[in-house]
C-alpha cells in the first residue's frame, strides 16, 4: 500500500500552521509574485514567513513543498531562479516546477532537493514522465486531473517516479499549463503571471429583473435568477451559447468542485503516493475541516477500517460536485 | 523597402476536422498557388480524426515538395491514449521529413535526434530554448501568447544558439485543450461517441456570451479565440528583432490570399497600410486581435500606430 500522504494547500503562514496542525503531511505554497500559479492579492509568503514557516513545520514533522510551477517568459527568467534560491536557502524539502528551463537550473544548482513535476506540466503519459525523471531527475509527479484510475494504474507501472493526484476542490477543466483563456480577456496570463479569472477584473451586475450577470473583464460569463447564488466568473466554468444550444450551456464544465472522497480506497489502491487537496485562497477554517477529514479517512483506510466517506461527501453538501474524469471516460 | 525576403512564410498545421477531400483539395492549391515556404502537416488535436486523412499524407507531401515547399510533421498535442503514444513514437522514429514535437512524450522519443519544437511545447524564455537546443532542437515556434518584448529575447537567443524561431502571425489562437471534447458536449455527445460532429465547423464552432458577444470557438478538445490573430502591422518589427519565420494558421478563408499578402509585404510590393487592407477583404467580417503581442488582453486590436 502506498504511504497516502496529504498534500495540504497554506496561501498563507497562518493557514499554513491550520494545515500543518490538522493533520498535512506536507503543505504546498508560493512567494507573493508570478513564480507561483496562485499569484493572487493578499495571498503567499515573503521569504521571512517561509523561513519562520518551515521551522514550524518540520518541528511538527510536515514538509513543505514551493511552488515554482509557472513559465517565466524570456528577459524574467531570474525571478524564478532567485525565488528557487530562496527555497533552497531556507531549506524547503521540494520544488513543484514545470518548465524545463526552471527544471534544469534547480537540477543543477540545487542537485539536494526534490523535484517535483508541476500538474502545469502537463505530463499525462508514460513517456513525458519519463522524460522529466531522465532529465531533471523528478522524484514526483502531480497527474493531470483528466485520467481514469485504471488508466492511473497503468500508468503508475510504467515510470520510475510518485504519483500525487488532486482530490479535492477548485476543478480545472482545461489541460493545466496549456490554458490561455484568462490572458485571452484581461491581459494577465496564468502561465507567465499565475493569475486565473482575476478579481480585479470581476464585476457582478445586478439587472432590473432582480438577475444578476457575473462579468470578467467586460465579458458575460454568467447569470443567475433573482433567488440563486450567483458563482464566480470563471471561463471555463461560464454559460454560452452555440448555434445547437441557443438557450445557453455549460460549454466547458458546470461550476462544481472535484471531491473524490468515494474513490479513495482505490486511488491508493492504485499506488497514488499522495494526495493534493486544492484552495490556496481558501480560509483557515476550511482548511481545517477538510485536512482533518481527510486526515481521519486516510489513517483509517491504512489501518485496515471503514472510513468514514459520508463525512467527506459532506464537505461540499449544498454545492455541485463532480468525480471529473476519474472515475468513467464518458466524463470526457 | 522590403521588411525581409529572407524569411520565410509557414502555413501550420489544418486545427480542424476537414474532410479528405477538402485537405487535398487545399493542399494542391497551396502547393502550386501560394507563396509559402514551409507546411506543418497532421493531425495536432484530436487523435480520432488522423485515420480519415492520413493515408493521404504521402500523396501530400509528394505533391507540396514539388510544389518546391519543405514540409514538417507536427505531432499530437495531448498524449494520453494508447493510440497517441504510438503516434507519437511513430513520428518520432521517421528520418525524414522533418519533425515538429507538441508533447513531452514527442521529445522523449525523439531522444537527441533534430526537431523542432511547436507552439503547445511551452517554450517561452531563454533557459528553456537553450536546454531544449540542446537535446536536439533546431527550430522553436513560440507560444501564441508571449509578448513582444518576450519574443525579442527569445528571438535572441534562438540566433545565438543557431535556431529557426518562429511566431504565429495570422490565425486563430490555441487558448486551451482538454481531455473533454467540448463539440461532443454541445451536441449532447461524449468523446467516445462524437460521431465526429466537428467536421460541421470549418472555422470552429462559435461560443457567444449570454448577452449576445462573440468570445471563443470551439474545436473538439481546443478553445480557440474568436479573433484571428493578425501581427501583419508587426512583422517589420518581428524580422527585426531576428525572427525568421512567420506562421500561418489555416482558416477557412482564402489561404493563397492570405498567403500573398504577407509575402507582398516581406518583400517590398506593399506598405503595411495596404497590406492590411487586403488582409481585412479577404477575411471580411472577422475580427483582427494582437493583444498578445502588445501585453494587452488577446481579443484586443492595438492600433498600428500605437504599434509604433
Amino acid at each position: 500500500m502506498s504511504l497516502a500522504e496529504l498534500i495540504c494547500p497554506a496561501g498563507t503562514p497562518a493557514a499554513l500552521r491550520t494545515a500543518v496542525d490538522a493533520g498535512a503531511d506536507a503543505v504546498y505554497c508560493g512567494f507573493q509574485d508570478a513564480t507561483n500559479a496562485r499569484n493572487f492579492p493578499g495571498l503567499n509568503f515573503t521569504p521571512d514567513e517561509l523561513a519562520a514557516s518551515v521551522t514550524y513545520a518540520h518541528g511538527k514533522g510536515a514538509k513543505v513543498l514551493l511552488a515554482l510551477n509557472t513559465y517565466p517568459p524570456a528577459g524574467k527568467v531570474d525571478l524564478w531562479r532567485q525565488a528557487a534560491d530562496t527555497g533552497a536557502r531556507l531549506g524547503v524539502d521540494a520544488f513543484i516546477v514545470a518548465d524545463m528551463g526552471v527544471a534544469d537550473y534547480i537540477a543543477r544548482t540545487h542537485p539536494g532537493v526534490r523535484l517535483h513535476l508541476s500538474v502545469q506540466a502537463a505530463a499525462s503519459s508514460p513517456e513525458a514522465i519519463r522524460y522529466y525523471c531522465q532529465n531533471f531527475g523528478v522524484k514526483r509527479v502531480v497527474l493531470p486531473r483528466i485520467l481514469t484510475i485504471p488508466e492511473i494504474r497503468e500508468i503508475r507501472k510504467e515510470i520510475p517516479c510518485e504519483i500525487e493526484t488532486f482530490i479535492f476542490g477548485n476543478h480545472g477543466l482545461m489541460v493545466e499549463g496549456r490554458c490561455s483563456l484568462t490572458n485571452y480577456l484581461t491581459g494577465q496570463s496564468t502561465n507567465m503571471d499565475g493569475v486565473c479569472s482575476p478579481a480585479s477584473d470581476v464585476e457582478y451586475k445586478r439587472h432590473e429583473d432582480g438577475s444578476m450577470s457575473s462579468q470578467l473583464a467586460g465579458f458575460t460569463i454568467d447569470c443567475f435568477g433573482a433567488d440563486e447564488k450567483a458563482g464566480y466568473p470563471t471561463i471555463c466554468k461560464g454559460r454560452y451559447t452555440a448555434p445547437h444550444r441557443p438557450e445557453g450551456y455549460y460549454a466547458f464544465e458546470e461550476p462544481v468542485s472535484l471531491n473524490l472522497s468515494r474513490l479513495l480506497p482505490d486511488l491508493i489502491d492504485a499506488g497514488v503516493h499522495a494526495f493534493k487537496i486544492e484552495g490556496r485562497q481558501r480560509s483557515k477554517s476550511y482548511v481545517r475541516g477538510v485536512v482533518s477529514a481527510f486526515r481521519q479517512a486516510v489513517d483509517d483506510i491504512r489501518a485496515g477500517r471503514e472510513a468514514n466517506i459520508a463525512d467527506l461527501v459532506a464537505l461540499t453538501e449544498g454545492q455541485k460536485q463532480t468525480q471529473g474524469a476519474f472515475e468513467t471516460k464518458k466524463w470526457r | 523597402m522590403a521588411v525581409s525576403d529572407m524569411t520565410k512564410l509557414t502555413l501550420g498545421p489544418i486545427a480542424y476536422h476537414w474532410s479528405a477531400e477538402a485537405r487535398r483539395d487545399f493542399y494542391a492549391r497551396i502547393a502550386d498557388e501560394a507563396p509559402i515556404d514551409e507546411v506543418y502537416l497532421g493531425e495536432v488535436i484530436c487523435s480520432k480524426r488522423a485515420p480519415f486523412h492520413e493515408v493521404d499524407l504521402p500523396a501530400t507531401i509528394e505533391r507540396l515538395e514539388r510544389g518546391g515547399k519543405r514540409v514538417i510533421l507536427s505531432t499530437l498535442a495531448e498524449v494520453m491514449l494508447k493510440r497517441e503514444r504510438k503516434a507519437t513514437a511513430d513520428l518520432a522514429a521517421m528520418d525524414s521529413p522533418e519533425i515538429e514535437i507538441n508533447n513531452a512524450a514527442g521529445l522523449f522519443a525523439r531522444g537527441k535526434r533534430p526537431h523542432r519544437i511547436g507552439p503547445f511545447m511551452n517554450a517561452y524564455n531563454e533557459a528553456t530554448i537553450a536546454w531544449m537546443a540542446g537535446q536536439g532542437a533546431t527550430h522553436v515556434c513560440l507560444p501564441a501568447e508571449m509578448p513582444g518584448p518576450a519574443i525579442a529575447t527569445a528571438a535572441a537567443t534562438a540566433r545565438d544558439l543557431g535556431l529557426g524561431v518562429e511566431v504565429q502571425v495570422f490565425g486563430r489562437a490555441s487558448l486551451a485543450v482538454s481531455a473533454r471534447c467540448y463539440h461532443a458536449r454541445a451536441h449532447g455527445r461524449t468523446k467516445d461517441n462524437c460521431q465526429f460532429v466537428c467536421e460541421e465547423d470549418a472555422d470552429g464552432m462559435p461560443l457567444r456570451t449570454t448577452d449576445d458577444h462573440p468570445i471563443l470557438r470551439v474545436n473538439g478538445i481546443q478553445t480557440q479565440s474568436e479573433s484571428y490573430i493578425d501581427l501583419l502591422p508587426e512583422a517589420g518589427q518581428m524580422v527585426a528583432v531576428g525572427i525568421t519565420h512567420l506562421r500561418l494558421m489555416p482558416q477557412a478563408v482564402d489561404m493563397v490570399a492570405v498567403a500573398t499578402t504577407f509575402r507582398e509585404l516581406l518583400n517590398g510590393g506593399r506598405n503595411v497600410a495596404e497590406a492590411e487592407a487586403t488582409l481585412r477583404q479577404t477575411c471580411d467580417g472577422i475580427s483582427f486581435s494582437n493583444g498578445f503581442y502588445h501585453s494587452q488582453a488577446g481579443y484586443r486590436r492595438i492600433a498600428a500606430a500605437a504599434a509604433g
